[in-house]
């Protein structure tokens, strides 16, 4: 609004608006970020808060609308059987991947959670894709006020070491939210476009990315702007969140001891007892010794920790990150030495033990400049940059973490498309019918390194319908199984015979099916639109507030009464008419009278302006 | 960019095609690998965020034929397997198959001494590291002879080297299973 301005033409006036902007996502399991691209280099947004790092915790309080980030952070405490954490552990998985870990969960799981884990919180059920949409909404509005634009398409990163199922429900998880999810990028390669930005330097790196959940580390070979994955390996149950569940067994065992009482069926002590773990773990980063302090119904728990001790607990868990690496460098076809860089990701890697072994195997000084926290959402913001055609001098090449295969006679699995494969990739299988007449081939897909079907992790079976009946064996449906860029699998068929378009159903094996998410979008959508309009009232009244203000202090300016009467009547009615919008809930009439307003007082206030340059003329004594 | 798109409404026909090069085993790769950067710069999916989905499904299409195409193309193995196959000459499974006859002494002391391995005795490792050497020397030799015939092929293209080519691998490849069961065992 150019109130008391002199308008020389409105900036977007006149030209071709812009394309929609694409933000980068980091939907962490401890905290999550959204970055966009300012010009050349990636910024972190902050929220309402001034922070960047929205705590992925998402509070669902009995009968009223669920809470995310810090607010559900504290609900961790004062509610814990209906605030979830650490969701993207459970992502894309069913509840027997995760038995062990759901145990220690204070939210109970409904029944029917076999595919898709169903959290029963608040009298209600959520899935995973859920609570992520809840918490990537969170950071649309955060990029929405600030960018102050809406935001549609975003650029959302997972682990590396991600399968189908887990990807799929991330990229479910965008769309529940109202993101069209342009690419989902892997972890450690984000970073290592966050750093490349600011180095451009030709060589090989390795990411070491130990965040909140999961561990993921990937060699890359930069030149001219290109990042090319040679190899990447990880595990998706492997953080922080591990060494969290450590102490709290071992301080379990202690209490239990000490007060002879077992706490573990106690929610909400085991909810402050963790934050009280989580705060000495993090004081241990740089001090060589702590305290757990914790108290419960008037008793008092005290515990030493000295950074020793806590190394040595530790110390398994880094032991299967080291392992990682070193398989990956054997993948890569490479020794430790011919790493030229490392660079360090994710929360973990500020405990001194971890740096100290990294820099060990890797025979180099880690690079930490970038904020361990914000560097993956600084690199999704580079690669938003690279899919909207503002950066054209960088490229990922990645590779695809796991083997793809299906099973064959005897549970066996023939691998097509082998890990590490740069991606998108593909394979094309040709399939037959056994018996006369067969109508349908079932072909069941995997993921893994494993001999056996029963060893692999099932993606999906995909069931080639409607066959010509012919002789057994006179069938040639050929298969083409393609990896795509985001890492998720696309099957077509085509009948060889006659070559046509065989049709495929899809029954996958872990997530959501198209329908189900479909459903929550329809549900959350119709929650958005009335998010979004109560926003944009409460906003624009803001700006009426502004205007009506300033016209008021013009009212009592000279020039007020030197205006033509009718002209003063015009500017009366038009104040008048966005008096009676403002109470309204239609913030697009509110806008409306709010130009008109504009524009009637445009006279007025030209004489204004016109008077404070003469005034100002007046007051300057030349010399 | 984009441009290069109008009009290609087909893929290569081949993973030689892609590169835009005849049917050649003696690759020069480190100008393949050269032309492998050049293409995913240009018709690699990111480069066509805004594009029309026609556009994308073509840039989808082309980068996995290329990516595929790099992958076999780069290994000598899996290349001569690939324009084999092409000339209708699959591969035999060689697991299955009887080793061929001037190894049968050699394969048969390799089981044996595999076997007491695994017996728990130690000092069968002696023997078996032996056969790992001469296992190396011979795949050595093999794939000196390959990129031999590789050249031959390219000069006259005759069906007859194809076949030579077709004995030679399948004889490597039973080698690989050689080198690579002694090499577990001896890890």
């Amino acid at each position: 609004m150019s109130v008391f301005q002199i308008d020389f033409g409105s900036p977007d006036s006149g030209q071709e608006s812009a394309p929609p902007r694409v933000v980068g996502i980091d939907l962490g399991t401890t905290n999550s970020l959204v970055a966009f691209l300012d010009l050349t280099a990636p910024k972190v947004i902050p929220g309402p808060d001034g922070s960047a790092l929205v705590p992925s915790v998402v509070s669902f309080p009995a009968g009223a609308e669920p809470v995310v980030g810090a607010a559900a952070q504290r609900a961790l405490l004062t509610d814990p059987a209906n605030t979830v954490y650490s969701a993207k552990r459970l992502m894309g998985r069913g509840a027997a991947d995760v038995a062990g870990e759901l145990a220690l969960l204070p939210f109970p799981v409904a029944p029917g959670s076999e595919s898709v884990i169903r959290l029963a919180v608040g009298g209600r059920e959520v899935t995973p894709p859920e609570v992520g949409a809840y918490i990537l909404r969170q950071l649309k509005q955060n990029a929405e006020a600030f960018l102050g634009e809406p935001v549609t398409q975003a650029v959302i990163t997972v682990p590396a070491y991600f399968d189908d199922a887990q990807r799929q429900a991330t990229k479910d998880a965008g769309r529940i939210a109202g993101l069209e999810v342009l690419r989902l990028v892997n972890e450690p390669t984000a970073a290592a476009l966050a750093y490349g930005l600011d180095k451009r330097q030709n060589g090989t790196i390795a990411v070491y990315d130990f965040g909140g959940g999961t561990f993921d580390v990937s060699i890359l070979k930069l030149q001219e702007g290109l990042f090319e994955v040679l190899a990447t390996h990880g595990d998706t149950h492997l953080g922080g969140d591990d060494i969290d569940n450590l102490l709290l067994r071992v301080a379990l065992e202690d209490i239990a001891s000490e007060w002879g009482a077992d706490l573990s069926g106690n929610h909400e002590a085991l909810q402050r007892l963790r934050r009280a773990i989580i705060d000495a773990k993090h004081e241990l980063s740089t001090r060589p010794v702590t305290t757990i302090a914790f108290d419960d119904g008037g008793r008092e728990y005290r515990r030493q920790l000295p950074r020793e001790v806590f190394d040595q607990l530790i110390t398994p868990i880094i032991d299967r990150t080291l392992a990682s690496c070193r398989s990956c460098l054997g993948d890569a076809g490479l020794t430790p030495a011919a790493i030229d860089e490392v660079v360090l990701v994710g929360g973990s890697t500020r405990i001194p033990l971890v740096r100290q072994a990294v820099r060990a195997l890797f025979e180099a000084e880690p690079h930490t400049e970038l904020n361990p926290d914000e560097v993956v959402a600084l690199g999704a913001a580079v690669q938003a940059g690279i899919l909207a055609g503002t950066v054209e001098d960088q490229l990922l090449l990645d590779v695809t973490p796991l083997s793809l295969g299906i099973e064959t006679m005897g549970g066996v699995v023939s691998k097509l498309i082998l890990r590490n494969s740069t991606i998108p990739a593909s394979a094309t299988e040709q399939f037959t019918t056994a018996v006369d007449g067969q109508r349908n081939v079932l072909i069941h897909v995997l993921q893994g390194e494993r001999e056996l079907a029963k060893d692999c992790r099932s993606l999906a079976r995909f069931d080639l319908k409607d066959l010509d009946p012919v002789m057994a064996g006179m069938a040639r449906i050929e298969v083409r199984f393609l990896i795509d860029a985001n890492g998720i699998l696309r099957v077509s068929a085509k009948d060889l015979r006659t070559g046509k378009e065989q049709a495929v159903e899809i029954k996958p094996s872990y997530g959501l099916t198209d329908e189900q998410v479909e459903a929550m979008i329809l549900e959350s959508f119709d929650k958005a639109e009335e998010d979004f309009k109560e926003r944009q009232v409460r906003e624009t009244r803001v700006e009426a507030d502004r205007i009506l203000a300033a016209v008021e202090k013009a009212k009592q300016d000279d020039a007020w009464f030197a205006l033509p009467p009718d002209e003063r009547a015009g500017i009366d009615r038009a104040i008048n008419e966005l008096l009676l919008s403002y109470h309204g809930d239609d913030y697009v009439l509110m806008q409306q009278k709010m130009e008109a307003l504009d524009h009637a007082s445009r006279g007025l206030a030209e004489a204004m302006m016109n008077s404070a340059v003469r005034g100002a003329l007046k007051g300057t004594k030349i010399e | 960019m984009r441009d290069l798109l109008y009009g290609m409404s087909s893929l290569p026909s081949d993973y030689f095609a892609v590169f835009g090069i005849p049917v050649t085993l003696a690759l020069d790769l480190p100008e393949i690998q050269r032309r492998f950067y050049v293409l995913s710069k240009q018709y690699h999916p990111d480069r066509f965020g805004r594009a029309s989905a026609a556009e994308q499904q073509y840039a989808l299409d082309f980068t996995s034929l290329l990516n595929d195409a790099w992958r076999v193309l780069r290994d000598p193995q899996a290349r001569a397997e690939y324009v084999l196959k092409n000339n209708g000459l699959e591969a035999g499974d060689s697991r299955g198959n009887p080793p061929p006859a001037e190894l049968l002494e050699e394969v048969f002391e390799l089981n044996m001494a595999l076997e007491e391995l695994r017996q728990g005795e130690a000092e069968a490792r002696g023997p078996i590291g032996e056969a790992l050497n001469r296992f190396l020397a011979l795949r050595e030799a093999i794939d000196t002879e390959r990129e031999e015939l590789f050249l031959r092929y390219d000069a006259h293209r005759q069906a007859e080297t194809l076949q030579q080519l077709r004995a030679l691998l399948n004889r490597r490849r039973y080698i690989e299973n050689l080198v690579r069961d002694a090499q577990q065992a001896l890890s």
